[in-house]
């Protein structure tokens, strides 16, 4: 055990890329399911030992092939990555039992075992932008991620998934060119490729080259932003979510996103904050603006939204509005609030598209006119999305409202009161297209399309049960997600200049 | 030992398991529990229990003392008698709504800090909508769509008034708040909301009469009397809620005249009565406050009796129309009997229910000083004689014949009618067995001198304003003959001043909503014109635009960042 323990950054991003090797030699699908399920089930004991062993004794260096820092590649876990890196192992161990029944009804015999070839490819890619220190190696891992979720959304069963796929490729292609160009300019500037020795270089470099530091950081921001949508640069999300195969949708809203928005901060508060000071740039007034816009207007697209994995893509575009508000916020309260809102936002989507994929297995459609009540007929299903879409909302009780109380403290903190009541009434909002599908699920007639549903199978079930019940818990016992978010937040807050 | 848990958590939880019990056994969830709470909180002593961390923050989720218990005493009384009401119901969503409806509001006024209450007053607002959407109607739909917009709206004042009011004082203790601060402002424009001050109102008469005949019952129970809990806790004494309760006791009256809905009639009598308690609050002595809760307590019973007949109407006849009904006394004589009593504890006629407790708040604002706010009430006690004391029981069970024929409510409706009228007798004959309950031990009588002149001055007044406009031929005729045609009531308004008056506001108002309504229409068509399907913002991007915007933004970075540097 003791050999493998100071192994662990490593294998967190080796076993998954392992298991996508050996996936793509299998021809059949249930065979590549068990070793994606086998692999999706080690990687939560991996994350989890190192957020335990940061948590206890402070950040990870691991030294990748043994070469020092700057010089080599070094894999660095602190409590923030941590963090991330146990959510998105998570979400997909939970998550997994349910692909086996909704690959296979959606995805013809021949293409399974590529599907979870691709998973485990993504999986690697968005556990490697997480796990490592060096931010050429993030680029891989980004392209790694991006190329293998091109081809999960064009698997889809639609054939409009073809072109979401190629919109996103296109999209995908310009963040990424957009982020090596930062990077790019960035190891000029510095001469390396790790961040923390950059963060510790581009001090001295900014007095004689602040601008091409601001030209790097604008670069890396819009590469960013691209890939975690943030509005505008969120057009690719919604069809791709949309036309996707159900569990494909459910994996990327719940982690690609989320692992953007990681690096995001990353770059902000490591890199960036640590040398040089971010407030005299106009940088996180455009983040708070844009995050506003997201949280409205993509809010108000899901209000007319027929399509509900659609609706639902939206929901995710003004969720990360909230996500992208705390990092504008940049205090300890906004911050926390926006680091717990990327762990409760993912399980509770994570949930809802769930739902919504259990629905399309059972009834054949995902349009709300087409599921007048279907609660009837999927009780326990539409119960998860029920409790999960009051989250969106930020209902008491639920983990929504926890995020939205740290959100709304960040800004009374900075005495924006507007942007309280923004906060605030923007779920106004959510509470229009979530009880506008309650409404049609429970309380009208069903129609001929649903009368034959009921309730998935447990593997499907449970999954969803379990993400809509972690939507209550965390609702009430926060200690995992704002003790631990905050103590990240302390961690980077502490490190600005 | 006692147990350290909101009595409002049981029926909540009742409510989270009913779709689980089998059908039959659904409906006596609703009876049987509020027993079990009403064990639970009489065992309770007074203090503050349940004391619990979250996100750091210390909540006390029971606070027990006399405010809060009396209100807990009337919501469970409301909500048994809801539960045998709606006993033929079999509508898994409709229980499991009323269980968690009727738990939210007893939780909210067990909270004993703002969190909590907030907590509360989202599940009553979430749990109350879908007694409103179970009538399953298109207008239901709608009319409940725009009532939780509102209620919701309320909450998220309150919780941006909470979060302000815990920044400046550090305090989330659910206790006097008054205007000192915006946050105070704030809160109580959220409790206004709920309470239906006058603006802030139209959710009422608009959304409950279009709830199912069982779920109206227990919407006027609950949500407005929560947030009369939560002014008298934390407004009691607020000069300003004097005149906003005055304006409330009188405008209502004049829509209630012209309605033809008479569960409408009814939403606006509520409002009315509202403001009783909203004077009384902002009066704010010890006898104004009694006042307040008791008529708060009086009146749930006598609200919920008279929907519980028009209910039964609506149940046995499908229609409350007031041009469509009459006669029915000859069908439904019991339930003309009870909601006789209600209509006589709502025009607080001696020995009924609404006599001992608005006589309260009508003698307290006259030892108050307040003149003017003393006549205006007057005027309203009037005022809700005629709308609710007679309009409702006349047009539904006399006036002219409808020759509609229809069988008796059916028995479990009867029994809780039958329950909710003594009670209205009870109290009226007996108010010291409501005045015990009270939160302050006031030396209230009702049968000393200045009392009792200041009572019979209410009734004499009013009978003498209403024989005066009756004789002068200005009172809407439909009093003097019984076999009035309804529509020539509203062909002929202008004999009517009442009526004209109401008219007059009715058509200012409808033209202040219609240009209100234009414009958020305009405002609507173009949000959707930009975000529902087909605009351009909905639709899918090309991937040209995709790419422009991605440049744009750089450029906007880049720009926005030279400049500032």
């Amino acid at each position: 055990m003791n050999a493998v323990l100071p192994h662990l950054p490593a294998l967190q991003v080796v076993i998954p890329l392992l298991g996508a090797l050996l996936a793509g030699f299998l021809r059949r699908g249930g065979v590549a399911f068990a070793l994606a399920l086998a692999v999706s089930w080690i990687m939560p004991f991996i994350s989890g030992a190192m957020l335990w062993q940061t948590l206890l004794t402070g950040p990870i260096s691991y030294h990748l092939g043994g070469w020092e820092p700057p010089w080599g590649i070094e894999y660095r876990v602190d409590v923030l990555n941590g963090f991330v890196l146990v959510l998105v192992s998570i979400v997909g161990a939970v998550i997994m039992p349910f692909a086996r029944r909704s690959v296979a009804f959606e995805i013809e015999e021949g293409r399974q075992a590529w599907f979870y070839c691709m998973y485990l490819l993504c999986l690697t890619g968005l556990l490697g932008i997480t796990v490592t220190g060096d931010v050429f190696n993030a680029f891989v891992f980004l392209e790694i991620s991006s190329l293998s979720s091109y081809v999960l959304i064009a698997l889809g069963p639609d054939r409009r998934a073809l072109l979401s796929a190629f919109q996103y490729l296109i999209m995908g292609t310009i963040g990424a060119t957009f982020y090596v160009i930062g990077v790019g300019l960035l190891y000029l500037l510095t001469g390396s490729l790790n961040m923390v020795d950059i963060a510790a270089r581009l001090d001295s470099a900014w007095p004689e080259y602040s601008r091409a530091i601001v030209a790097a950081l604008a670069f890396v921001t819009v590469g960013v932003s691209l890939k975690l949508a943030l509005f505008p640069l969120h057009a690719w999300l919604p069809n791709g979510y949309a036309y996707a195969p159900s569990w494909a949708t459910v994996f990327l809203s719940a982690t690609a996103t989320k692992v953007a928005i990681y690096l995001l901060i990353r770059f902000y508060f490591s890199i960036f904050g640590v040398a040089i000071d971010v407030d005299t740039l106009p940088i996180s007034e455009i983040i708070i603006a844009l995050s506003v816009a997201a949280m409205f207007i993509a809010s108000l697209i899901a209000v007319f939204e027929e399509n509900l994995k659609r609706m639902l893509a939206y929901s995710s575009v003004a969720q990360i509005g909230y996500i992208t508000l705390g990092i504008g916020l940049a205090n300890q309260p906004g911050l926390t609030g926006g680091l717990v809102h990327i762990v409760n936002h993912a399980l509770m989507k994570a949930a809802l598209f769930l739902a919504i994929g259990a629905i399309f297995y059972r009834a054949r459609t995902v349009r709300l006119t087409e599921l007048a009540g279907i609660g009837r007929k999927m009780p326990l299903t539409m119960a998860a999305f029920t409790i999960a879409g009051f989250g969106l909302i930020g209902a008491p009780g639920t983990s929504g409202f926890i995020s939205k109380w740290y959100l709304a403290i960040g800004a009374i903190d900075k005495d924006w009161w507007v942007l309280v009541f923004l906060i605030m009434a923007s779920s106004l909002i959510a509470l229009v297209y979530v009880g506008r599908v309650l409404e049609v699920v429970w309380l009208r007639k069903p129609t001929p399309e649903v009368a034959r549903a009921s309730d998935p199978p447990p593997s499907m079930l449970l999954p969803v049960l379990a993400l809509a019940s972690a939507t209550i818990y965390l609702g009430f016992d926060t200690e995992w997600t704002v003790g631990v978010a905050g103590n990240a937040v302390e961690a980077l807050l502490g490190g600005l200049r | 030992m006692i147990v350290e848990l909101s009595p409002g958590l049981i029926l909540i939880c009742g409510g989270l398991l009913a779709p689980l019990l089998p059908t039959r056994l659904r409906p006596w969830l609703m009876i049987v529990l509020p027993f079990v709470a009403f064990a639970h909180i009489l065992a309770l002593p007074h203090g503050e229990f349940g004391r619990v961390q979250v996100m750091g923050l210390s909540l006390i989720t029971l606070r027990v003392d006399g405010l809060s218990l009396l209100f807990g005493y009337i919501f469970l009384i409301a909500a048994f008698l809801g539960g045998l009401y709606a006993l033929h119901v079999r509508d898994t969503a409709q229980h499991s709504a009323a269980l968690i409806y009727a738990g939210s509001a007893l939780g909210a006024v067990f909270a004993g800090d703002l969190v909590t209450l907030f907590f509360f007053w989202e599940g009553i607002a979430a749990a109350s909508v879908f007694l409103i959407w179970a009538a399953r109607t298109e207008h239901a739909y709608r009319a409940g769509m725009r009532y939780i917009v509102m209620q919701i709206g309320s909450g998220v004042l309150l919780l941006t008034g909470i979060l302000i009011h815990y920044w400046h004082t550090g305090s989330l203790n659910f206790g006097v708040i008054g205007l000192a601060s915006p946050a105070g402002l704030l809160i109580l424009v959220a409790f206004g909301i709920k309470c239906a001050f006058p603006l802030l109102h139209t959710w009422l008469p608009d959304s409950y009469p279009e709830a199912t005949a069982s779920g109206t019952v227990l919407l006027s129970s609950f949500t407005t009397k929560v947030a009369v809990y939560a002014l008298a806790r934390s407004y009691a004494g607020t000069d300003i809620l004097v005149p906003i309760g005055a304006v409330m006791t009188a405008f209502p009256i004049f829509y209630a005249v012209i309605e033809n809905d008479l569960r409408r009639v009814l939403a606006y009598s509520l409002n009315n009565q509202l403001g009783f308690m909203v004077v009384g609050i902002g009066i704010g002595t010890e006898l104004a406050l009694n006042g307040a809760a008791a008529h708060a307590f009086a009146h749930i019973l006598y609200k919920g009796l008279l929907f519980m007949s028009m209910g039964a109407v609506l149940f046995r006849v499908g229609t409350v129309k007031g041009s469509e009904l009459g006669g029915l006394y000859k069908s439904m004589p019991y339930t003309t009997g009870f909601c006789l009593v209600g209509a006589a504890s709502i025009s607080a006629f001696p020995l009924f229910s609404g006599f001992v407790t608005k006589s309260m708040v009508i003698s307290a604002a006259m030892e108050g000083g307040y003149f003017w706010t003393w006549l205006v009430l007057l005027f309203a006690s009037a005022g809700v004689f005629h709308h609710a004391g007679i309009k409702i029981p006349y047009f539904a069970f006399f006036a002219h014949d409808s020759r509609k024929r229809c069988k008796e409510a059916p028995a479990h409706m009867l029994v809780a009618m039958a329950i909710a009228a003594v009670l209205c007798i009870g109290i009226g004959s007996f108010p010291s067995l409501l005045y015990s309950v009270l939160p302050f031990n006031s030396t209230y009588d009702p049968y000393s001198l200045d009392h009792v002149v200041a009572q019979v001055q209410l009734l004499f007044l009013s009978a003498l304003a209403f024989t005066l406009l009756v004789r002068s031929g200005i009172y809407p005729p439909e009093l003097r003959s019984t076999n009035l045609d309804f529509d020539w009531f509203y062909r002929k308004p202008g004999r009517g001043l009442a009526v004209a008056i109401g008219r007059i506001a009715d058509d200012a108002w409808r033209g202040l909503t219609a240009i209100g309504a234009w414009t958020a229409h305009r405002a609507l068509g173009l949000i959707e014109q930009a975000h529902g399907p087909g605009g351009i913002l909905a639709r899918t991007w090309r991937t040209g635009a995709m790419a422009f915007w991605a440049t744009m933004m750089l450029a906007a970075y880049l720009v926005l960042s030279y400049l500032r540097s």
